[in-house]
């Protein structure tokens, strides 16, 4: 099986405060540690774990962002994909979620693929948008919030998360799940992995090679437009109430009050 | 990684990356558990199958063995990681790499490297290196252990003494004098008759970690046991300064430990309206700590670029293994004292590491041992001998 998963490089969130750029209300990207995010690596996971069921399959890692995503692009090699492409190019900058997946759909095409892998949403941009653009503009299924999966004879057959349990669901290849996150316990890169990394391929593209204007993606493209950012209020302190004999009273009047009982 | 000179920029993406992957391990499987199994006296066997997972016995061995084949630097930094979490866990890995594998590596014929090696790095099979005897570990050429020739093979007999990992291992490397005097190394299967390893109880060090005795009572080998290219002491002692470079980077690991929870306690912790960290005699200490740290840690990237080159030297090691474990030592003292009360307790780490790192001061050559091996070297005149 070919399979294709999507990796997002983001800053990393378990050192780095986030922060947005006032003029630009994009997240600060520039001087912070960025890392293969937490939630693509589920979804690597889930892919890697198929290809060792099946035994005769690939895993090709694609990520859209600056030349320095290649980081990212290596721990997931060293992870143990077996190669890689890195959608880059100055035009691709300020993409929004569908310049984002123009630009993954029109890669993937390129490279052929059974199925594709992606997380739910990304750590930092959270749309969740991107796998189902993806998905349409390639004209395929799209499995959501999937938890498990096995694939046998071109049909996968997988568990969705819904609202009231888990759903199982059919469907043959090719087709596209996004990954449940927390689903899978993703492995650390085994030192070996890390050695081997480094001689594995990662193949570059730019907006000309995939056959994309700059209004197909990047800042021009972008018809989504971030108007206002605004923190989340800090919550009010809550009332205390002491209990000095008529503190269930206390509270069922407050309670009351509100409208509560 | 504690890093107040930016040491971090010295590094390569790999060594970053593998220093990582190395960092999380620890963080996830090491350290919440660490307290349990010290305060137990009780070796974590499940580990070795994952450090054989990850790769971490012998990594800087070639991969035509089943190893990672990582550089100097990187195998370093392994070792640094393991450490900040417990020097006994990290004294597992060291023994099988350094004192097992490595010596199988250099030393054996390349049938027992395809045997062993692979089987080591994985974690599958268990190493101990047996040298040190219980009388004057300090000098190991008055070791009592003979090793008689037998037909094509060999009877071994003798006694070790503070051997880790020796209860739990499938194989040992012993050293042991032939006929004619001369230090021999042997690979023996634990189960060989004649053989027995028991256990050292009541450590107040290295708790964590499993170390034992060796009995030899005509414990008979074949002719494949014997490493054949080890011959005289300067063996063995070839394997004690693979572990000693990796102990001047793991020392300054348990370093960065104590030295992160001291400095958290003092921000914390307030007497007198004040955090203890706004007096003048805190911030001293702590200062001290870290500017050992960055020293030792320059020191130890350093003499990892002239291992590479091949340029490093013996007393370089002694330098390194001598002054970042006793900076170490003395830090996690320092820390102790910052923690006050809390600080006598395994519920903070410090005086785990502090206890830890007296074994650490002592083995791989006591830190007076290395002082008169670098003296020896600056001066031309020995004091050791
Ligand atoms: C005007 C504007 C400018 C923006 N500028 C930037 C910018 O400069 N840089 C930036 O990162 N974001 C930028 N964004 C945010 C951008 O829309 C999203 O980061 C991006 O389109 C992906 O959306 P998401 O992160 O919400 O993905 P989600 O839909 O939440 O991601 C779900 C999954 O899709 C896949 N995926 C998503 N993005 C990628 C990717 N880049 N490579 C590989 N797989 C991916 C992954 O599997 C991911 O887990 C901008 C948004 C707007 C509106
Ligand atoms: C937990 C633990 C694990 C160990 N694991 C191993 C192992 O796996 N394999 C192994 O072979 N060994 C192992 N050792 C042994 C260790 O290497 C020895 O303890 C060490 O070499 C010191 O030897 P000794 O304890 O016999 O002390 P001694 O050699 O008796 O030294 C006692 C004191 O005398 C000092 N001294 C000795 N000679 C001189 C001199 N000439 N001049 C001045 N001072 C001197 C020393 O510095 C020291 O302070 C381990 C030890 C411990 C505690």
């Amino acid at each position: 099986m070919r399979i294709l998963v999507c990796v997002k490089q983001v800053p990393d969130p378990n050192t780095v405060e986030y922060q947005i750029d006032p003029d630009t209300k994009r997240l600060v990207r520039d001087g912070v540690t960025n890392v293969l995010d937490p939630g693509a690596e589920v979804a690597l996971e889930a892919a890697l774990q198929l290809a060792e069921v099946d035994g005769d399959s690939t895993v090709t890692v694609v990520a859209m962002g600056p030349e320095d995503a290649e980081d990212a692009l290596r721990r997931a090699l060293a992870m143990g994909a077996t190669d890689g492409a890195l959608i880059t190019d100055d035009g691709l900058a300020g993409s929004d979620a569908l310049g984002t997946a123009k630009a993954l759909a029109a890669t993937i095409k390129e490279l052929g693929f059974d199925i594709i892998f992606c997380a739910t949403e990304s750590t930092d941009g959270y749309t969740g948008m991107v796998p189902g653009m993806v998905a349409e503009l390639l004209g395929i299924p799209h499995l959501s919030f999937v938890r498990s999966l096995e694939v046998r004879d071109g049909v996968l057959t997988g568990q969705r998360v819904v609202a009231l349990g888990y759903q199982t669901v059919q469907c043959p290849l090719p087709l596209l799940v996004a990954i449940a996150s927390g689903s899978h316990e993703p492995r650390y890169p085994a030192l070996k992995g890390i050695m081997a990394a480094k001689r594995k391929k990662v193949e570059e593209y730019n907006l000309a090679d995939l056959g994309l204007a700059a209004g197909d993606a990047g800042e021009s493209g972008a018809r989504e437009r971030v108007l206002e950012l605004r923190a989340v209020e800090e919550r009010q302190a809550g009332t205390i109430v002491e209990d000095d004999g008529t503190g269930a009273a206390q509270i069922a009047a407050l309670l009351r009050q509100r409208g509560v009982i | 990684m504690l890093d107040f000179y930016a040491v971090d920029r010295l590094l390569t993406a790999e060594q970053r990356a593998i220093r990582d992957t190395v960092r999380e391990f620890v963080d996830a499987e090491i350290i919440p558990q660490v307290r349990g199994w010290w305060d137990r006296h009780e070796f974590p066997a499940a580990i070795k199958g994952r450090y054989g997972a990850l790769g971490l016995f012998g990594a800087n061995l070639p991969e035509e063995y089943g190893c990672a084949g990582v550089d100097s630097i990187a195998y370093g930094l392994i070792n640094y990681e393991l450490e900040r979490g417990d020097s006994g866990l990290r004294s597992f890995a060291s023994v099988q790499g350094a004192l097992v594998m490595y010596p199988i590596y250099a030393y054996g014929s390349e049938e027992q490297r395809r045997r062993y090696l692979p089987e080591l790095a994985a974690g599958r099979l268990i190493g101990c290196f047996g040298l040190t005897e219980s009388d004057g570990g300090s000098d190991p050429g008055a070791m009592r252990a003979r090793a008689r020739r037998d037909g094509d093979g060999w009877v071994l007999n003798g006694a070790k003494m503070w051997i880790t990992n020796s209860p739990l291992a499938d194989i040992a490397v012993v050293w042991a004098k032939d006929d004619e005097g001369i230090v021999r190394g042997f690979i023996v299967p634990t189960d060989t008759p004649g053989f027995s390893a028991p256990i050292i109880e009541s450590k107040m060090s290295l708790r964590a970690s499993c170390t034992g005795e060796i009995v030899l009572q005509d414990c008979r080998v074949g002719p494949e046991a014997i490493l054949p290219e080890a011959k005289g002491l300067k063996s063995p002692l070839g394997c004690l300064t693979q572990a000693r470079y990796g102990i001047s980077w793991g020392a300054l690991g348990a370093l960065e430990a104590v030295y992160s929870c001291a400095r958290d306690y003092a921000t914390t912790r307030t007497t007198f309206g004040k955090p203890i960290a706004g007096r003048q005699l805190v911030q001293d200490k702590l200062v001290r700590m870290l500017t050992d740290h960055s020293l030792g840690l320059l020191m130890a990237h350093q003499l990892g670029t002239l291992k590479d080159a091949k340029k490093m030297t013996f007393a370089q090691v002694s330098m390194a293994k001598r002054n970042n474990v006793r900076v170490a030592l003395n830090g996690a003292r320092a820390a102790r004292e910052i923690l006050g009360g809390n600080g006598i307790t395994t519920e903070y780490p410090v005086i785990r590491h502090m206890l830890n790192l007296e074994t650490v001061d002592t083995y791989e050559g006591t830190h007076d041992i290395h002082t008169m091996i670098v003296g020896r070297e600056i001066t031309g005149v020995g004091a050791l001998e």
